[in-house]
């Protein structure tokens, strides 16, 4: 206790030390926001080291222009409130960009004060068209594709590559996989070619989902589009094979991580999921791989090919832009390419990344493959 | 000072915090690639802390255990503290509340201390203190175990959201509305339950609560489900446009001012004949029917009052963080209210301050601890229930002392 | 009328699952009065120590049989010892306070466990094995119940005969009643109370190691943040069938299980939650202390 009471003290000082020195040091502070404790962590941990690692690197080479990078990494629990807290703190310590907001609900509550501090924030992870779509946040970039354009992939691959006609749209209930799901029915629904025959949200974390999976089976649909994560959708595919339902599981890139055939082993064998085009043969994927492997001894989470992209790019538009100023970051942002694990990327007047392309891949022998 | 006994015991202590621990420190496999990892020196800092710290909370357990075998024995009391001999003298209580509200006022304007950001996680604790006094109108003085108070809040949030987002109805209407919405929603859910007693309530109220997060989470259509509501006003000023940053500071001083109205309320709420109607509810149901109190009033009042302060302050979160969805609204957020009610000193009203304060600026303190933050909040919370089993600062109760000699004084 | 045995089957699966749990809750209940929210995070511990112990076992070429039981071994010693040391230290000294203090501290054990399964192994979910083979006698009806269902069904059904004899008919069962009804007076009559406590919560968390094994195995993932709604929803079944009645929890675990698989089957599984929360509300409603809980007189 001694020990730890000691040390917080020591913190303390030192962060008030630090706060009343102000911007006399002179690093490039990048805060790093998501959830990193609570049920979410897993989705949040991964980009911390994706930052750490493409900081370290960074820092090794020399830093920007002779400025090392300095990482703020801060918890949001992915819940609005605290986010909001997490985002003044950022402000008040200086953060020049932020990496994150992991949620697309606790990114929503915390933009506006990055906007207001003129930050600009890149996330690898929220899907929620109107963050870039409605406008109402210009200082907000992303390396992951909307839940529309991939809601859109899926459909169209469902309905013209494999001609599959009576689909069961499943959701875990979150704001990301509901937002898929809704845009998912959507598109099937106008395509006219085929019908929704189900169309329901489970519970996340439940320790079950036999109901669900009996359910699918007499709705007589042929395929199941699912929006949501990887733990979840293990289950159901480890289900679905255990109650003998053969219809094709296709999803978003919330399941398209190798978690999820690790988890779910055989029943994985042929599950569709749409991700990122081509990781696996980009020199730059690899590389961010080995060295999490390298520092980490264990292969990346969820989204970090998408939070080491986001650093790369955030550095780069730093190194050319040569400040923190949201306009000019903007600038280099929207007419400059990078090259990172996720493609070369640059991105839109509305902050969506162009050249992240997505593709649908298939679980063959126990990796993801690319369907041509 | 340390006897040879209690090294001993230490060290046993030690040896089996080295066992109990092996499994989740020491070893981690991974299936995927059929590797093991030892990591013996983890625990050697288990052996090491489990040592120095058993000495400790045995040190501190043995302190406390003295303190109430004192107060049993009637030597002195303990938690007569410092503070509630403060505050039951009248002229150090108004000393001791001015200066906590100048200091209260003056806080956005301190140099070195406050930032944007000290100021608005110190609105957040002052949210809380009002959230705490709201439930301890439920818990603490009428005895009744609410596990879904969270429930209340959303009503409140999504009153706000929803008015706003449909007919672009400002804060200060939505304000009594919300929490009049919010005590309507008390009186709903205290009908069914008036029959059921401490745990089975509380169940109930668990399941209330998670009800209405379910229906905001899947009535899309209604609520936007989980993708939540945006753009949601902030507190108009005199028609005004403000900066974020005077914004902040705005709410900031309008929670102090509702925190004093509150705690105005809950003071003469307590010491009115329906606040002890509730405290003779909390102490003997039967009793105190016999005594001829409606306990069904009594108990619709307390779900309704208590519900009311957490809808206004809902309609205030909504408009402080300007965006909502129903993961603000889960039931660990019930636990953490109920935590200050209980931390703070269970009733008393100065303890519920304490409470917010502490377990809501503690975790953002913490931050300084990074990952190991909710580990130590966890064992803060375990520690001080143990330390402090009574609370903070615990409610006093009156007692009417008579001395034959003199006259009759109250203490 | 498949359709209907399939969600009949499914939810008395899903029912004997939380049964597991609801057990170990039940009894800590009974004899303390106390919502132990941390029981949860010893299920979920469990869990852990059997995975760790059986992917070690796999990798030296054990047979399956031996990782079974040296797994099962190992979560019920691990839990059970966790449940103990987290008696003695958050619960113990807690015996003379304020019923909400107790609670309280349960809440923030919970938190801290969660918290340190999450730092010392890691916040991914990982393949937990298939630790139940398939039966090939099951192989006809496989899509209908699993063998691991099977298991669970008869594992839930033994621990719950056991558990009421023991409680009804041995020496330890009945000073464990004489605890619940009247501490002092028991410790009147001889009964150490302390140790009684005790072995409430290592037989309660032994049940919770069993279940984090076989709960772990259906559903083939594990996490640290398993355990805190597998808790609420074990709590909530064993409230249902009224608290500190062993039989009371297996019944309440089954409605709230079938309840849950009936709404997704017949209405829709994103209500299921709200069926049960209602259900749980009516049931209260009309029998104020669970299906099989004790009424008991009040006394003024």
């Amino acid at each position: 206790m001694s020990k730890r009471v000691q040390s917080l003290v020591v913190c303390l000082v030192a962060s008030v030390a630090f706060a009343t020195a102000g911007f006399t040091a002179d690093t490039i502070k990048i805060g790093v926001a998501g959830p990193h404790s609570g049920d979410l962590a897993s989705y949040g941990l991964p980009s911390v080291n994706a930052a750490k690692l493409v900081a370290e690197e960074i820092n090794a080479a020399g830093g920007i222009n002779g400025k090392m990078i300095e990482l703020l990494i801060e918890d949001t629990v992915c819940k609005p409130e605290i986010a909001t807290n997490t985002a003044t703190k950022l402000v008040s310590d200086g953060a020049q960009m932020v990496l994150g907001g992991i949620c697309s609900g606790a990114t929503k509550a915390a933009l506006p004060i990055y906007l207001d501090a003129g930050i600009l924030v890149m996330s690898p992870s929220a899907t929620n068209p109107p963050l870039t779509q409605s406008g109402d946040y210009p200082n907000f970039f992303r390396t992951i594709a909307p839940d529309d354009a991939q809601a859109q992939l899926d459909v169209d691959f469902a309905i013209n590559n494999l001609g599959l006609s009576k689909i069961a749209v499943i959701h875990d209930k979150q704001d990301y996989g509901k937002g898929f799901a809704e845009f998912a029915k959507k598109f099937i629904e106008e395509s006219g070619k085929a019908e929704v025959v189900l169309f329901e949200g489970i519970t996340p974390n439940a320790i079950d989902y036999s109901a669900i999976v009996q359910k699918i089976k007499r709705s007589g649909a042929d395929s199941v589009i699912y929006g949501g994560y990887h733990p979840e959708a293990s289950k159901i595919v480890t289900t679905m094979k255990k109650k003998k339902v053969d219809a094709v599981f296709i999803s978003d890139d919330g399941v398209q991580a190798q978690t999820f055939i690790d988890v779910a082993g055989d029943a994985a064998e042929g599950v569709y999921a749409s991700g990122p085009k081509d990781t696996s043969t980009n020199p730059l994927a690899k590389k961010a791989i080995e060295q999490h492997k390298e520092k980490y001894g264990t292969g990346p989470g969820q989204f970090f090919d998408n939070a080491y992209s986001a650093m790369l790019a955030m550095t780069n538009a730093y190194a050319k832009a040569g400040s923190a100023d949201l306009d000019a970051l903007k600038k280099v942002l929207q007419s400059e390419s990078v090259d990172t694990p996720v493609g070369s990327i640059s991105f839109d007047e509305r902050g969506d990344a162009i050249g992240v392309g997505f593709s649908v891949y298939q679980v063959k022998d126990g990796v993801f493959v690319e369907v041509e | 000072m340390i006897s040879a006994g209690e090294l001993k015991k230490s060290l046993v202590v030690s040896l089996w915090f080295a066992f109990l621990t092996f499994p989740i420190m020491v070893v981690r496999v991974d299936p995927v690639e059929s590797t093991v990892l030892w990591r013996w020196h983890n625990m050697v800092y288990v052996i090491v802390g489990s040592f120095f710290l058993s000495i400790i909370f045995r040190y501190l357990l043995h302190r406390r255990d003295i303190q109430t075998s004192r107060k049993e024995s009637g030597q002195s009391n303990p938690d007569q503290t410092l503070i509630h001999r403060w505050l039951s003298n009248t002229r150090s209580r108004t000393i001791i509340f001015v200066s906590l509200l100048a200091v209260a006022l003056a806080f956005p304007h301190m140099p070195y201390l406050s930032s944007t950001y000290q100021v608005n996680i110190m609105t957040t604790a002052l949210m809380y203190v009002v959230l705490g006094l709201g439930l301890n109108i439920v818990v603490g003085l009428a005895g009744l175990l609410d596990l879904g108070y969270v429930a209340f809040y959303a009503v409140g949030a999504y009153t706000y959201a929803l008015l706003n987002y449909h007919f672009g109805l400002g804060f200060w209407v939505v304000l009594p509305i919300g929490g009049i919405l919010a005590a309507l929603f008390g009186i709903i859910l205290g009908f069914p339950v008036l029959r059921l007693r401490g745990d089975y309530l509380a169940i109930v109220t668990l399941g209330f609560g998670e009800i209405i997060r379910l229906v905001l989470e899947n009535w899309g259509d209604f609520s936007q489900g989980p993708s939540g509501i945006s753009n949601i006003s902030r507190p108009g000023f005199f028609g005004i446009d403000l900066t974020l940053d005077q914004a902040i500071i705005y709410i900031y001083y309008l929670m102090v001012l509702f925190v004093v109205v509150t705690i105005f309320f809950v003071n003469r709420l307590q010491d009115s004949r329906l606040g002890r109607a509730w405290i003779a509810l909390r102490e003997d149901e039967i009793a105190c029917q016999a005594m001829g109190i409606d306990k069904m009033k009594t108990k619709l009042a307390a779900f309704s009052l208590g519900a009311f302060w957490a809808g206004i302050i809902g309609v205030v979160f909504a408009a402080k963080t300007t965006f909502i969805n129903p993961a603000s609204f889960t039931f660990l957020e019930s636990a953490i209210i109920l935590s200050i009610v209980v931390l703070g000193g269970m009733g008393s009203i100065i303890g519920v301050i304490f409470g917010a304060l502490v377990l809501i600026l503690l975790p953002e303190y913490l931050r300084a601890l990074a990952e190991y933050r909710m580990l130590a909040f966890g064992a803060v919370l375990v520690l001080m229930m143990v330390f402090r089993p009574q609370g903070l600062i615990g409610s006093i109760r009156r007692v009417y002392t008579y001395t034959p000699t003199k006259k009759g004084t109250t203490s | 009328m498949e359709y209907f045995i399939e969600l009949l089957l499914s939810g008395l699966t899903r029912g004997a699952i939380y049964a597991l749990i609801a057990l170990g809750y039940t009894m800590v209940y009974g004899i303390i009065g106390l919502i132990n929210f941390a029981h949860g995070e010893i299920y979920m511990i469990g869990a852990f120590t059997s995975f760790i112990v059986a992917t070690i076992l796999s990798i030296y070429g054990f047979p399956l049989l031996a990782i079974i039981v040296l797994a099962g071994l190992a979560a019920v010693i691990w839990s059970a010892s966790y449940g103990y040391t987290i008696e003695k230290i958050a619960y113990k000294p807690l015996r003379k306070a304020p019923r909400l203090s107790a609670l309280i501290s349960a809440i923030g054990m919970s938190i801290f466990l969660q918290n340190y399964v999450l730092l010392a192994q890691t916040s991914e979910f990982l393949p937990f094995p298939q630790l139940i083979p398939d039966f090939p006698f099951m192989e006809p009806i496989a899509h209908i119940v699993g063998s691991t269902d099977l298991v669970i069904l008869v594992t839930t059904t033994i621990a719950m005969l056991i558990l009421t004899v023991v409680i009804k008919y041995t020496k330890i069962g009945k000073a464990m009643r004489a605890t619940s009804q009247d501490r002092t007076m028991a410790m009147l009559v001889g009964i150490n109370v302390d140790r009684i406590i005790s072995v409430t919560f290592i037989i309660g968390s032994s049940m919770a190691a069993i279940g984090g094994l076989l709960i772990a195995s259906h559903i083939g993932q594990i996490n640290f943040s398993i355990g805190f709604l597998a808790g609420i929803k074990a709590f909530t079944a064993a409230v249902l069938g009224g608290i500190g009645s062993v039989p009371g929890a297996v019944l309440g675990s089954v409605v709230l299980g079938l309840t849950e698989s009936f709404a997704t089957g017949y209405v829709s599984s994103d209500y299921e939650d709200v069926f049960a929360f209602s259900l749980l509300v009516l049931i209260l409603i009309f029998k104020p202390s669970g299906l099989l809980g004790k009424v008991e007189s009040q006394k003024v």
